[in-house]
């Protein structure tokens, strides 16, 4: 499988474009392999539930009730899921503005993983949404809630996605071989880059900040008033590990994708993310160590959910971070991946904790995700690994662009 | 770098106006308004409401919902849902069995309204606080931040409501009292919110061995148009007393003023970096 780049040339009708296209969207490879025969099932019995869903309603897939309205999906595939896209603007931060070259063979997968995922979770936020078709309210016309922090989050959701778009759109030129718009399209990078940058900051801080206003619904351990910025940190090493973890598999799975010279350097980024991955954490956990001391709440740590909290703080910060910083020393490349798929537990269990497990755990009636809800969600993540897929085998993401690409500047 | 320095500024400015213009010009609107039109109100006196439904019942027929089920019984909490908007429960307490009313709060300053991002949850400048469908999305965040659990979500519809109590909005601008006031004897009062709270006093001051010296409303999550007056402690009442006092839109509000400055320090600080780490040699050496 060699990469498929096509130079068209101006003198090829329209109709070679057509056939391209039509040609790159047959699969390629073997057709059963593990993860197809896996995922196709649930995709098809996830797209059931979609449509049934809209047909039936929220309440005949979906167990949120009135008390704790969020659910599943708004808490893991949207807020967990921004978190493990913050590895795209912390990377592009690396390579782009502080220059750091080491990392640059691995900006464009992040972005893309960071694309995609910001695409998918857009569209777990339709299918939650109880009037879809007034989606475009706050972006156009004379709906501007602009107190609103939710306001805020979908803006900059848009916004961010067009950013990434640019930012990997360069590869897509190389796809197609359109020279000229390859250009101007990488000479947008910068400012996509940096106008990403801080969306990034505000929307990730900001996904915290919604649940600012349930003040009293969110058990005191985990509510305070410096959840923005927990968020906003955390999301740094939630990015990061999902950098380390995603290119572990795509290491196995794209092998001869990968260059020799860049499967080697890999190995040495893994040894450095696994650095600023322990000292962010670092950071997170003296956070949220004095917010605990600010808040008083000695008492509610000899209760179930106080145990529960020093599970999260203990089992999946201090441990993964210990094992980061041991990793880093020792460089072993398969302790950072167990400390990054530990590390994505506790995020996981974070976000979760905030949105859901906490929100209301006084409620008379807990929430507790229906299989249903649970297939759509594992749906929505295994459509976005296909188009991944999809991507990678087609355009230059993960092996080296075209010789004519490399005379632009980045 | 093939984008020039000063045309980057240039769309940095606009983008970042468009973000930070939005957000003043929002915020002012809401605030403005020079007429002298006070918000209004309803003074619910649980002393004296004997628990008879006829609210209930008035309130469901007025806005096309089912008949309301359940009695107020000592034991039993009815809440409010997407079928019914208002209910009375009963408790017993120190002064014998007490009914409480329990419907939305029509907050001075609501969780609800300034969380909508569409602007459908509106507080109307007459005090109620209404649900307007045309605008909302059903994204549920209004429930998400009401500290009373108002809203209701219809999960069976395909085209969901909301569901709260909107103090009769439509009866209220044609001069009319909500039906529930209309309906009942003596335990709801109706009148702007500043009457209320007059009248509450005079209450209080006249017969003091009715009531406990507080009205619940007053101050409670930053004032609201119901006001309770209750024989006993608010505690007794299944009132959430964790509520704080002062507005809950508050606690955004940090972060949302940050939002602009934000929007000018770091996109200058990065480009900041990027100059200078910019030399001529990683010029050459950017691209492999």
């Amino acid at each position: 499988m060699t990469s498929p780049i096509y130079p068209l040339t101006k003198e090829k009708e329209s109709q070679s474009t057509w056939r391209f296209l039509m040609n790159e969207l047959k699969p390629r490879g073997k057709w059963l392999t593990p993860f197809n025969l896996i995922s196709i099932p649930i995709i098809l019995v996830g797209l059931a539930l979609i449509v049934l869903r809209f047909a039936e309603g929220l309440g005949a897939v979906s167990n949120i009730n009135q008390e704790i309205p969020w659910g599943l999906w708004k808490g893991f595939n949207v807020v967990t899921g921004v978190a493990f896209a913050g590895g795209a603007y912390v990377l592009t931060f690396i390579v782009y503005i502080l220059k750091v070259d080491k990392y640059h063979s691995i900006v464009r997968v992040t972005v893309l993983n960071g694309f995609l995922a910001y695409m998918f979770y857009a569209g777990a936020l339709v299918l939650d949404l109880g009037k879809p078709w007034n989606i475009f309210n706050p972006i156009i016309g004379n709906n501007f809630g602009a107190s609103s922090v939710l306001f805020l989050v979908a803006w900059h959701f848009l916004l961010y996605i067009v950013a990434q778009l640019i930012e990997f759109s360069p590869a897509v030129a190389e796809w197609l071989g359109a020279r000229r718009a390859h250009k101007i399209l990488s000479g947008l990078t910068l400012g996509a880059v940096i106008f990403g940058i801080t969306l990034s900051t505000l929307h990730q801080s900001g996904l915290g900040a919604l649940f600012l206003m349930a003040s009293e619904k969110i058990h005191p351990l985990w509510y305070n008033e410096y959840i923005p910025l927990l968020f906003l940190v955390s999301s740094v090493f939630a990015g990061l590990s999902m950098v380390i973890f995603e290119g572990s598999i795509s290491q196995r799975v794209f092998f001869r994708k990968i260059s020799k010279k860049n499967r080697e350097a890999r190995n040495n980024m893994i040894q450095s993310l696994s650095k600023i991955c322990a000292f962010g954490m670092f950071a997170y956990l003296f956070m949220q160590f004095l917010v605990f001391i600010h808040g008083q709440h000695w008492d509610l740590l000899n209760t179930s959910m106080g145990y529960w909290f020093l599970l999260e703080m203990i089992g999946f910060v201090a441990v993964p971070m210990a094992l980061y910083f041991y990793a880093s020393r020792t460089s072993s490349i398969l302790l950072s991946r167990v400390a990054a798929i530990i590390t994505i537990v506790g995020i996981i269990l974070n976000r979760l904790n905030v949105s859901i497990i906490a929100f209301r755990w006084d409620a008379a009636v807990r929430y507790v995700p229906s299989w249903m809800e649970i297939v759509v969600s594992i749906t929505i993540i295994l459509i976005q690994i296909w188009i991944f897929r999809w991507v990678i085998s087609r355009m230059p993401v993960l092996d080296e662009p075209p010789k004519w690409a490399k005379n632009t500047n980045h | 770098m093939s984008i020039d320095r000063r045309k980057f500024f240039k769309s940095i400015a606009i983008t970042g106006m468009t973000i930070v213009g939005v957000n003043a010009s929002g915020a002012n609107k809401s605030s403005s308004g020079d007429d002298d039109t006070e918000f209004h109100g309803v003074l619910y006196d649980s002393s004296i409401c004997i628990g008879c439904q006829a609210c209930e019942k008035a309130c469901a027929e007025a806005h096309g919902l089912p008949e309301p089920t359940g009695k107020p019984e000592v034991g039993v909490i009815r809440k409010t849902s997407e079928n019914q908007r208002c209910t009375i429960n009963a408790y017993e307490t120190s002064q014998g069995e007490v009914y409480v009313r329990n419907q939305c709060m029509h907050c001075n300053e609501p969780a609800c309204a300034s969380a909508c991002l569409t602007q459908a949850m509106h507080k109307t400048k007459e005090g109620p606080v209404i649900w307007r469908e045309d605008k909302c999305m059903g994204c549920r965040y209004c429930m998400i931040s009401c500290p009373f659990d108002v809203p209701k979500f219809e999960y069976g519809s395909t085209n969901p409501k909301i569901q709260k109590c909107d103090m009769c909005y439509d009866r209220i601008i044609k001069g009319e009292k909500p039906v529930c006031v209309e309906t009942c004897g003596d335990a709801l009062f109706f009148g702007t919110r500043r009457e209320l709270i007059a009248e509450a006093r005079r209450r209080i001051a006249e017969i003091p061995e009715l009531y406990i010296d507080q009205v619940y409303g007053e101050r409670v999550a930053g004032g609201t148009g119901y006001l309770y007056l209750a024989p006993v402690d608010h505690k007794e009442l299944g009132f959430d007393t964790r509520l704080r006092n002062t507005s809950y839109p508050a606690l955004t509000k940090g972060f949302l003023y940050s939002v602009p400055s934000v929007f000018v320090l770091v996109p200058t600080l990065l480009l900041g970096i990027h100059e200078a780490t910019k030399s001529r040699k990683s010029k050459e050496e950017n691209h492999d």
